[in-house]
This record gives C-alpha cells, sequence and structure tokens, in this order.
C-alpha cells in the first residue's frame, strides 16, 4: 500500500512513538517540535510548543495522557497529551542536591518504567561530566509532580547514553550508546548487572519486544542484534550493508524491520540509491532478509512498529515520516 | 572478561605461534634477506691506502699531502723508529665517499715503485674470513614439492579465486551450483601490498617490502622466495619459469630504477637491471613520458625461448632467458621508438616510431620477429598523433587505432589498420567507420576469434560495432560489419576467453552497467546492474564472470559472481576490497581435434554433468531445510522456557502489582474495563441570522 508521508518537520526525525492503542503517533525531531498525528491516516493533530533544542526522544504514558519528552535544550517536559501544554518541567539547577541531583546536560532518551510510575532519563556527557541515567517519580497527581532525582547511575560508561529501557519487571534499566556495551542496571543497587559487548561500534537503538522477554540493539558496525532481556545474550545477529539506525520487532509476526543508510555527513557523495536509505525486514529467527521498503532520501533514524503489528512508521534524515501500511501480501511470507 | 586480555597474567615466554605457520611475520632465524641484511660495522668508511713509500718521520709532512682527499681522518701507523709502515687509513664522511675514493685512487701510480692499492677496510675481515680449504657445498636434501596443479583435479572442474579485502586474503571456489564461494585457504596479512597469479595458474605471488613469495600446492606452502627490497613491480614469463621485478628507489634527489629476473624454480637471481630513472624512460618526441611498468615486456611463449624486450632511447632492446643476454649482442635501432607490444603468442615485436624531422618523415610500424629481427611488415603512416596496438590473443590478427589529425592539426579522427599476421605476406587492410569523427572509446579482439567489437560514438550512448575478419561471401577474406547496436550504455568491452560472448560494461561514470550479449546470434541474454562496478573479471573457461567494487569507492566495497548468460549466482559484501583475481587454468591437455569432437557431442558428456548438478542442488535443498529447521526449534525452546516463566503466577502477580499501583482498572490481557460515560452534548454549528424579506 502507498505509504502515508507525514510532513511536520524542518529538520531530520530523531525519535518515533506509537501509544498503547496504536491510534496516535508521536514524532520527535531536530526542530524543537515534536508532533502528534492520526496513526491512521496520517492527519496531523498538533506539536507541543515548548522546547528550545531538537528533540531526541519521547514516551507516553499507558493510558495515553501523558507525554514525556528529552531534549537538547537540557530539559525534560511533561506534556497533557490532549491539549498540548506543558505541565512540568526537569530543568537544570531547579533540582536540589543530591549525590547527582541536578542536570544541566542535554537529555537523550526518557522511558517510562511499566506502570508509570517511575521514569528514566539519560543525559550527554557536557562540560565534562560524564553520561549518566536518573531516576525520578512521576506523580499520579500532575500538582504533585517534583524534580526530585530517586536514583542516578552510570559509573563506567563512556560517552553518550543513545537509549535507555526498563527492563522486564522494571528491575533493570537497559542502556546502549557510543562504547557500544549494552549494559543492565539494577534498579535497586544502581550498579552494573550484566554487560554485552558484542557490537563493535556506537548503539544507536534498543527496542524491546512486546512481552520484554527480548531485545533488539541498532549498531553503526552494520548489525542488529538480537538479546535476550534478562541475561543479556546474544541470540541473533543481523547483518545489514549499511549503518543500521534503528532496528524494532513486529508485535505479531516473527520479523525484525531495520533502518539506517550512510552516515548522514557522507550522504551527499553519492546518489539516495547508494546510500542504502530502505527499511529491511528480516526474519527474526533465520536472520534471513525478506524485503526492502524505499523511499526516503536520507539515512532512516527512527521506526516504530504500530502495537497492533499491521503499520509502521519511519522517520528519516530527511524530515518526512513514512506510515507504511502493509499489505496481505506481507502477512502471507512464511 | 570476554575479548579482554588480561596481560598481568599471560606468561609472554609461553606464547608460540603453532607450528609450522609463520603467520607471515619473518622470524629472526629464517634465512631471508641473508644476502641484503649487511650489519654496518662503523668502518664502511675507512679504505685502507697500501703500497705507501716507507718514509721516516723526517718526512711525513711531505707524504701527508697525498692524501688529499682524506677528511681529517688519516691515519699512517709509523714504527719505533718513526718510519711509516707503507699504508695508511683514510676515514670520510660516509661510505659512499669512501667508494668513490676508492674507485678513483686505486692503482694510481705516485710513482714506479709506489702503485696504490686502495681497499675497504671492511674488505679485510671479510676476505681473512675465508677458508683457505676448499669445502665442498653439500648439496640440500630432496624435497617433495607439492603438486601445484591439485586445483585442476577437482572432480566437478570448479574453478578458484583469489580476494583481497581489508587485511585478508582469501581463495575459494567458485561453487556455481551451490551458488556461493567455498572457502580453500585464507590468511591474514599475506600480503603487504598486492598479490598475483602466474600465467599457469600454479602459483599466488604474495608481494612483500622485502621481495616476493610464490605460494601453491593443497597446503599453501610457501614455494619459492626472491628477495629484492621495496618491490612494487612483477611480471611473470608467460611460461612461468621466469619472474622480473622491479622497483623505483628515490634517494640523493635522483631517482633509480632497479628490474631483476628471477628463475622461478630455483629462486636464482639471473640478472638485474639499475641506474638512474632516465636510463629507463623514452626520452624521444611524442613519448608518452614518466616512467610505465612493465619496462620489461615479455613476449608470448615460443619453442625458440623465452624473450623479453625492453624501450631505450631509438631501439628496442631484446633480450632472451635464460642467460638473460641481449639477442644477437645488439639492440635493435628504430629511429625515435616511442611504443611497442610483443604478440601475445608468438615472438613477433610490434613497434611505433612518430614522425620524425618535423613531419618530413612519416610515422611508421612495424612488426618484427624475434629471434630473427626480420621486419615481417611494416607500414608508414601520415599525419598521425598517435597510435594503439592491439593484439588478438592467439596472435592471429594485429590491429591498430590511428588517430589522425587534419592539416590544420586542430581535430583528429581515428580509423583501424588490421594486420592478418598468420596469413603469407601479412595482408593489411584499413577500416575506417561510417562516420569517422566519432571517438573510439573502446576496441576488444575476440580471443581465440576472427572478430572483434569497438564502441565508437560520442555522448553517454555511444554505438557497439561488430566486425569480423572473414568474409565468406568473397574470394578473398575481407573485413565485415556484422552489426551495430546503438546507444549501449558501454565504455568496457570484455570478451568471454572462449570467444562469442562479450559484456558490454558501463564501468566508472555510467555507474556499473552491463549488457551480456551473444555475438554468434547478435542477441542480448540478460542486462543487469552492479551499482559502481569498476572491475569485470571472466574466469579462465568463459563460464562465469565476476564484477566488483573495489576501495576506490567507499561505499559498496565487493563482489558479484555471474554466470556467462547474466544470471547473478551470489554476491558479497567486503569492506576495503582490493582484488578479485580468477586462478588460470593450465593449457589443456587435449589437440584441438578432440576438443571439435567433444563440442560436436556436447549432449552427451553434458548429461552426466547435469545429473551431478542436480544432485548436488536437492542435497543442498535439503541441508538447507534441515538447518532451517534446527534454527526453528532452537528459537521454539527458548521462546517456550520464557513462555513458561511470564504465565507463571508469581510473574503475573508482580505484574498485576506495577500496573495496578497506577491504574487500578488495569485488567490482564489489555481487556481493561472501559469505563463508559456516556455524555450529552449538543453542538451548534452555525447560527446565521437570515433577515426576512
Amino acid at each position: 500500500m502507498r505509504p502515508i508521508l507525514l510532513k511536520g518537520h524542518e529538520r531530520p526525525l530523531t525519535f518515533i512513538k506509537y501509544n498503547r492503542d496504536g491510534d496516535l503517533l508521536f514524532t520527535c525531531a531536530k526542530d524543537h517540535h515534536p508532533t502528534l498525528w492520526y496513526a491512521d491516516d496520517g492527519e496531523r493533530v498538533g506539536t507541543y510548543v515548548g522546547h528550545n533544542g531538537a528533540v531526541w526522544t519521547c514516551d507516553v504514558t499507558h493510558d495515553s495522557r501523558t507525554l514525556v519528552t528529552g531534549s537538547a535544550d537540557t530539559t525534560c517536559k511533561m506534556w497533557d497529551v490532549e491539549t498540548g501544554t506543558c505541565y512540568f518541567t526537569h530543568q537544570a539547577r531547579s533540582i536540589h542536591w543530591f549525590p547527582y541531583d541536578h542536570f544541566d546536560q542535554p537529555a537523550r532518551a526518557v522511558a517510562l518504567a511499566q506502570g508509570d510510575e517511575k521514569m528514566c532519563i539519560s543525559t550527554d556527557p557536557f562540560m565534562g561530566v560524564p553520561a549518566r541515567v536518573h531516576i525520578v517519580n512521576v506523580a499520579a497527581n500532575r500538582e504533585e509532580q517534583t524534580n526530585e532525582i530517586v536514583a542516578s547511575f552510570g559509573d563506567g560508561v563512556e560517552g553518550r547514553i543513545n537509549r535507555a529501557l526498563w527492563g522486564p519487571l522494571n528491575e533493570t534499566i537497559l542502556t546502549g550508546g557510543e562504547d557500544g556495551v549494552i549494559r543492565a542496571w539494577d534498579v535497586e543497587t544502581g550498579k552494573i548487572k550484566l554487560e554485552a559487548r558484542d557490537h563493535k561500534k556506537q548503539i544507536q537503538h534498543l527496542c524491546l519486544s512486546e512481552d520484554k522477554t527480548h531485545f533488539v540493539s541498532a549498531s553503526l558496525d552494520k548489525t542488529a542484534k538480537l538479546f535476550d532481556s534478562e541475561t543479556l545474550e546474544c541470540l541473533k545477529t543481523y547483518v545489514a550493508d549499511r549503518p543500521v539506525n534503528a532496528a524494532i520487532i513486529s508485535p505479531i509476526l516473527d520479523h525484525i524491520v531495520l533502518g539506517g543508510g550512510q552516515d548522514a555527513m557522507a550522504v551527499t557523495t553519492t546518489s539516495s540509491k547508494a546510500g542504502k536509505f530502505d527499511s529491511k525486514i528480516y526474519f527474526k529467527v533465520y536472520e534471513e532478509e525478506i524485503g526492502s521498503i524505499r523511499g526516503h532520501f536520507g539515512p532512516v533514524n527512527a521506526l516504530a512498529f504500530n502495537p497492533d503489528g499491521r503499520s509502521f512508521t519511519t522517520g528519516g534524515e530527511d524530515g518526512y515520516s513514512r506510515v507504511h501500511h502493509l499489505d496481505n501480501d506481507y502477512f502471507r511470507i512464511r | 572478561m570476554d575479548g579482554y586480555v588480561e596481560w598481568d597474567k599471560v606468561d609472554v615466554a609461553k606464547i608460540a605461534l603453532p607450528p609450522g605457520d609463520d603467520m607471515g611475520v619473518v622470524s629472526d632465524d629464517d634465512d631471508v634477506n641473508v644476502e641484503e641484511v649487511k650489519m654496518d660495522s662503523g668502518f664502511g668508511s675507512v679504505v685502507v691506502v697500501d703500497n705507501l713509500p716507507k718514509v721516516p718521520k723526517a718526512k711525513h709532512e711531505k707524504l701527508a699531502t697525498i692524501g688529499t682527499v682524506a677528511e681529517g681522518g688519516l691515519h699512517m701507523p709509523a714504527d719505533a723508529d718513526g718510519v711509516t709502515k707503507g699504508f695508511a687509513f683514510v676515514e670520510f664522511l660516509n661510505s659512499q665517499e669512501a667508494d668513490a675514493a676508492r674507485q678513483q685512487t686505486d692503482g694510481y701510480k705516485l710513482d714506479k715503485a709506489h702503485v696504490f692499492k686502495v681497499s675497504r677496510f671492511d674488505d679485510f675481515a671479510k676476505y681473512d674470513a675465508v677458508p683457505d680449504q676448499y669445502e665442498e657445498p653439500k648439496p640440500k636434501p630432496y624435497v617433495a614439492r607439492e603438486n601445484t596443479q591439485d586445483y585442476m583435479l577437482d572432480a566437478r572442474g570448479r574453478d578458484q579465486y583469489a580476494i583481497r579485502f581489508g587485511d585478508e586474503t582469501e581463495i575459494h571456489w567458485n561453487d556455481a551450483q551451490k551458488k556461493e564461494p567455498v572457502e580453500v585457504y585464507k590468511r591474514s596479512f599475506w600480503t603487504e601490498s598486492y598479490v598475483q597469479w602466474s600465467p599457469r595458474g600454479n602459483f599466488l605471488a604474495t608481494v612483500h617490502r622485502q621481495g616476493v613469495a610464490l605460494w601453491g600446492g593443497a597446503s599453501w606452502q610457501r614455494y619459492q622466495k626472491f628477495s629484492h627490497n621495496g618491490v612494487q613491480f612483477i611480471e611473470f614469463s608467460p611460461c612461468e619459469r621466469y619472474l622480473a621485478s622491479g622497483s623505483t628507489h628515490e634517494g640523493g634527489g635522483d631517482t633509480s630504477v632497479v628490474v631483476n629476473f628471477f628463475d622461478t624454480r630455483s629462486g636464482a637471481k639471473l640478472r638485474n637491471f639499475q641506474g638512474p630513472i632516465s636510463d629507463f624512460v623514452v626520452h624521444a618526441a611524442g613519448s608518452r613520458g614518466g616512467l610505465t611498468w612493465p619496462v620489461f615486456k615479455w613476449a608470448g611463449p615460443s619453442p625458440e625461448g623465452a624473450f623479453f624486450a625492453r624501450m631505450g632511447n631509438n631501439a628496442v632492446s631484446v633480450y632472451s632467458a635464460p642467460d638473460m643476454s641481449l639477442l644477437g649482442k645488439k639492440s635493435i635501432k628504430l629511429e625515435g621508438v616511442i611504443d611497442f607490444c610483443w604478440s601475445p603468442a608468438d615472438p613477433i615485436l610490434s613497434v611505433f616510431q612518430p614522425e620524425r624531422g618535423g613531419g618530413n618523415e612519416p610515422a611508421r610500424v612495424a612488426l618484427i620477429s624475434i629471434p630473427s629481427k626480420k621486419e615481417i611488415r611494416s607500414k608508414n603512416l601520415f599525419s598521425v598523433s598517435d597510435v594503439k596496438m592491439f593484439w588478438q590473443q592467439s596472435g592471429d590478427y594485429f590491429a591498430m587505432k590511428v588517430d589522425r589529425h587534419t592539416k590544420s592539426k586542430k581535430s583528429t579522427y581515428s580509423g583501424f589498420e588490421l594486420f592478418r599476421v598468420k596469413e603469407p605476406d601479412c595482408p593489411m587492410e584499413v577500416l575506417e567507420l561510417p562516420d569517422k569523427n566519432e571517438k573510439i572509446v573502446a576496441f576488444a579482439w575476440e580471443p581465440k576469434g576472427h572478430r572483434f567489437a569497438v564502441i565508437h560514438g560520442d555522448g553517454a550512448r555511444p554505438n557497439v560495432s561488430f566486425y569480423t575478419m572473414i568474409d565468406d561471401a568473397s574470394a578473398i577474406n575481407k573485413v565485415k560489419l556484422i552489426g551495430t547496436l546503438k546507444n549501449k550504455t558501454a565504455n568496457h568491452l570484455f570478451w568471454s576467453p572462449q570467444g562469442k560472448t562479450i559484456v558490454l560494461a558501463g564501468l566508472k561514470t555510467m555507474n556499473g552497467q552491463f549488457e551480456f550479449f551473444n555475438v554468434d546470434e547478435m542477441e542480448t541474454m540478460a542486462s543487469a546492474e552492479h551499482f559502481m562496478a569498476t572491475d569485470v573479471e571472466w574466469d579462465p573457461t568463459g563460464r562465469y564472470v565476476a564484477t566488483a567494487v573495489t576501495s576506490v569507492h567507499q561505499m559498496e566495497n565487493g563482489f558479484h559472481v555471474w554466470t556467462f548468460n547474466g544470471r547473478q549466482l551470489y554476491k558479497h559484501g567486503r569492506e576495503r576490497f582490493y582484488q578479485f583475481l580468477w586462478r588460470p587454468r593450465a593449457p589443456s591437455l587435449l589437440p584441438p581435434e578432440k576438443e571439435a569432437e567433444i563440442a560436436k557431442n556436447l549432449k552427451k558428456y553434458s548429461k552426466k554433468f547435469e545429473e551431478l548438478d542436480d544432485s548436488i542442488r536437492s542435497e543442498q535443498d535439503s541441508h538447507l531445510a534441515a538447518e532451517k529447521r534446527a534454527v526453528m526449534d532452537e528459537w521454539k525452546r527458548w521462546k517456550q522456557a520464557k513462555t513458561e516463566m511470564l504465565e507463571s503466577e508469581e510473574h503475573r502477580a508482580k505484574i498485576r502489582k506495577i500496573m495496578t499501583a497506577r491504574y487500578p482498572n488495569w485488567r490482564e490481557g489489555g481487556g481493561e474495563d472501559v469505563v463508559e460515560t456516556k455524555v450529552d452534548m449538543e453542538e451548534i454549528i452555525e447560527v446565521v441570522e437570515e433577515p426576512l424579506r
């Protein structure tokens, strides 16, 4: 089926998120305005205005009422999804002093814990402060929201933490970043529980499966890998011929979608065909390529599957998002 | 820790390379470069002057004035009476100066009684070490060599190729039935610059800083090594008996050229050519300038011996192996020669001399037979600006692309001169394309055939024409146009080694377009693309074609393998891909009649092979299916374990606790009880007051 082209951003896309019901689609880009769309027909609902820097990631609560976004403007904002008003900002210096209790570093990754009682924010290394992951509480009552950091960890990490996810049962936080190492942090102690050094270059994206038993990682070493989320054992490797920026797991079929492409810096030196800007679908178990979907004229930076598994969205360096509704031929693939 | 070496726990002394493999690391006890490695004794700049007059101390002053070449390092030993002993040590700034002084002053006659004998100080120790008794050298024990042609014994007649990428060099079988390469041998850091097959495929030559090594046999042992420091270029003789290696060396503002000739069997150095670069470059008017490898070119194989030639100023020097001497002790004098070429099949030399005397003497092309040095045929050409020479693979035909300029010298146009070398008197004819102003992009003879292909035309989509040298319709053989293909994206021609099939390739600016064309039927078998391809190589049998993108491009490095009719077999990406080389096959042992008979009864023979292919394919299919099943079973086992854990009451309770903390209405399986509240709303869409008329 013809993809729906979402033209709403002026700068490269950074992140895409569906809400749990799969009817809303949130896109983040290097322009400062996260945007909300109807996932089905691609109609733009509105933008969340308030950030002053590139927005790197977002997450939305189970009830689709609250959106949290992390931005390079050193803030992490909480929005009312429906009205688009920002009701709270985790901001540098406003947070009172805990061991690492304030950050004035760009926020890179945000993720809500299962159950939405907590969320984690990863901050970039900045002015000599190394990258860290901070955990803050999410208040049920919005008026009671505070910026108190309940825990903070990151010892041993080199470079940025590009993604942070809550592991199964909120017991661990999984991180991946510039040093190419995937770590599982114990939420209780803040210590590294497990490490996986399977990737040779930086990790761009992590994505958990629907049941949280395994996750897929995307790396600039031109591979995506599937890991057991409890043991961090590398189960599968998907070899692509381009740096991989994003990888997602189909919620209903044993398929993986990879997106990426030639480094944005080198893109202008070759034609769009040489840049490998198509998204590739792989068999999750056999590690074999099924097919590819073309369209972007810049590297694919972000990918997200609709929770119903019948469509997915790609976001490119070219500033466009494309909603791909998968047709019946796809579901007949064995 | 995985992947980390804890160095404090490593006993370095215990680390040893696997026996029999030096991993390409030259160890100290290896005898590589025994000749080349010279310890600097520190006395290299000292010479000893003997046969000086013995003079008493009083006359020392006088004697010292003789040593004017000395640089403050003159020492004349004297005995107790103060009489000099008749020799002196002279030290120079460096060994080169010392050598020069030695050459100049050795044998210098001071007077009748005193003739200088000047020697290097180091030589004393060297000659002193020569034992007085002659010791017969012991013959080396015979070591049986592996069969270097074992690859020809492959039951399925597959071909091998070598690839080089990153720091790896790998050799594979091209397994067309399985549609994948099968690894034969691989090694990291096998070469420091490049690898090359010998012309008959017996050896793989690896080029290193210190020299060249030959490898072969089933276990890829080193067969021979040749020491040549800084070697840059190697060239085998077609018979594989000899190897030429060349290098240029910068130093002291002048570049020097070294070319060594080796015997590949014994490893002995047969001859060495050495000199400043100006000796190796032709200075004649119209020459293409610069040093172009190969400086020495090998002649096609012949029963008379192996010949090689080099172009000098106004002459071509032909040498013969194995004595490596100048043939007939004289070079062939050719005024102003700027290009020469050997027939690939016979010792016939083609030479080109451009116009001389400001256009008064015409340009000239000659075919010279070696070793007789007789001119078979020559041809004068007028108003020629450049000539390119093309020999047909079996030496039957010779073509020249002649670029002529108009009288005003403002524009040039091209034509061809075609020679039938094997026919009596070597008849020649001229071919001009219908539009002679068109640019000639490429020209290629059909190997083992009588046809040739030309790409001509300006712009992005030139035409491709095919001609034959045999005209059945006429009594005498005349060149005849077979057909022209219009508007092809092609700038390179690659004939199959068997003829008949040609790949029209659009490389470089044409982004890697290919057309597999059958010239017998004049029909296109397939069109294909290998994006940005830089190289095309046919396998020696003409069954498969490899296309490659080498590291001249940053992206998409790797190679594709196709059948002769343009069906893709497999493709492999390799970062930093440098070389793809099919291994040449040894010459066929079948006489031509036998080959013709096989070609006639092909059906009978091919049946056997088709059955073999089918059985391999079906075996592979079932093998693959089993493998897939195994992978799936393992995944299912893993998944089963996870599912059991997920469905355990304990796990479910934990999830429930997590979720209900914030969402009291949460139900397992997503069946959240949606609280439906009916809200009656009245929406006024538009109220317009309209005045009543």
